[in-house]
């Protein structure tokens, strides 16, 4: 994964968490897009530090990007932005993303 | 719980040491490959790796079946029958159903620790196939409506937390962070200690209730589990919730079936008559207030656990203060905390949304 990571409170890095699971990436194939945007609402910003997966991340022009490798493909920054309807939001094509061994 | 303590119910029992016992801790992976494999055995077709798309209809509107993402890939079925799971887009881009509101579905992430059998067991004072679950609210979900949750396994212990959507949106923390910092309470810490963690999910949990339920069956379709809103969040139960529902939707199509009698809306409603006399509508309904209440009150997460917490601390410790002070102190910090009638209005509203 690139760009910014989100630390939490106790300076958690959510990339050292995800390094624990199994992922089968569709490359090329982004199954979130976020729509092209001047400035972010505050619903698409707020994915850069709702996002479990920490996903999202604001580029120097202060818009709001997405890296997938990580997702978890809960939907979380489906419902919060599908008023704004910022992102475009599909399931991997199937055998691709997330492989829980647990779940 | 506090930032430092915790104030807690325990309930252990022999009698749930039963030939048949009432309650499991799942891990979802196994459990749907055991699953996959019975239902196999009964002579389904699965297929797996396959995404569906949409729903097909005929001219008049009737559902007829699903187009995946194979080539050439449409099913054609006498009835769907729509497990897709919380996020539900099939459903939703077919107009079944409305989309999710931020406020009436929590996010939860969670991780699994892995540990020898012998050391869960002798931490958590577990023989045998039993096992422990915590359900923890307070302080750690940072004002957020939501709660703590650690259940044992044979070789490993799931620990997580989860709060409403719009709360995070609203409060800045990270789940990640939450998770980190329950995981660090001093009374979690030495529960998870020496372990090794080997996965971090998350997964959305509709928590709406009986007011979010949407339309559950029509001409060709019956919705079942979580795509249905079909959680207790009081109860935190949702499997039992989702398999009693697909049971329900199998049973009433076979009926359906064995009648000869088309699966059309007036038909399927057959389904919603039967789940209306299971504990799963009967349960929902009778929470029907309670998300609201808990989303509107969060002196419930806050406030009250500080309140409850203080006080234990303040009757427990012996500090030569006499107890009638103390008792006075007790009162004192619940009035100073929230005025006498904002006490009553509280739990008022609270026994009216149990009701």
């Amino acid at each position: 994964m690139t760009g910014m990571v989100e630390t939490g409170v106790l300076g958690a890095k959510v990339e050292e968490k995800l390094f624990q699971n199994r992922y089968l990436v569709d490359a090329g194939r982004p199954h979130i897009k976020v729509r092209p945007h001047d400035t972010p609402s505050k619903a698409l910003r707020s994915l850069t530090y709702t996002c479990p997966a920490g996903c999202y991340s604001l580029n120097d022009k202060g818009q709001v990007e997405i890296t997938v490798d990580g997702c978890f493909e809960c939907g979380t920054c489906r419902v919060l932005t599908a008023k704004t309807g910022e992102i475009e939001w599909e399931y991997p094509r199937g055998g691709y993303g997330v492989l829980f061994k647990f779940g | 719980m506090d930032d430092t303590s915790y104030v807690g119910m325990h309930y252990r029992s022999e009698d749930f040491n039963e030939e048949r016992p009432n309650r499991y801790t799942i891990i979802r992976a196994q459990f749907d490959k055991w699953f996959s494999r019975k239902v196999r055995d009964a002579g389904v077709v699965l297929l797996c790796e396959t995404t569906v798309k949409e729903l097909l209809r005929d001219t008049h509107g009737k559902v007829i079946g699903v187009k995946t993402d194979r080539d050439g890939g449409t099913a054609l079925a006498d009835v769907v029958i729509l497990g897709e799971g919380v996020n539900g887009l099939v459903g939703q881009r077919s107009g079944l159903r409305s989309e999710l509101k931020p406020d009436s579905v929590a996010l939860a992430v969670k991780e699994m620790h892995f540990l020898p059998r012998e050391v869960i067991e002798s931490r958590f004072n577990l023989k045998g196939n039993e096992g422990v679950v915590i359900e923890a609210m307070g302080t750690i979900t940072a004002g957020m409506t939501g709660t703590g949750f650690l259940y044992t396994n044979q070789e490993s212990i799931s620990v997580g937390i989860g709060c409403i959507v719009s709360d995070f949106a609203e409060n800045g923390t990270t789940p990640y962070g939450l998770l980190e910092a329950f995981k660090n309470h001093p009374s979690i810490k030495p529960l998870l200690a020496n372990s090794e963690c080997k996965e971090y999910a998350a997964h959305l949990i509709p928590e709406g209730g009986y007011k979010s339920i949407p339309e559950l069956f029509g001409d060709g379709w019956i919705v079942v589990g979580d795509a249905g809103q079909f959680v207790n969040a009081v109860h935190r139960e949702g499997s039992n919730l989702a398999m009693t529902t697909g049971r329900i939707a199998g049973e009433t199509v076979v009926w359906l079936k064995r009648r000869r009698e088309e699966l059309s809306k007036a038909n399927l409603a057959e389904y919603k008559r039967r789940l209306d006399e299971t504990f799963v509508m009967k349960d929902l309904k009778k929470y029907r207030k309670i998300p609201e209440f808990l989303h509107s009150n969060k002196h419930v997460f806050g406030l009250y656990p500080r309140l409850v917490s203080a006080a234990a601390q303040t009757w427990f410790r012996v500090d030569g203060a006499d107890k009638l002070t103390k008792e006075k102190e007790i009162l004192r910090s619940f009035r100073k905390g929230r005025s006498l009638p904002g006490l009553i209005g509280d739990a008022f509203k609270l026994a009216r949304s149990w009701r």
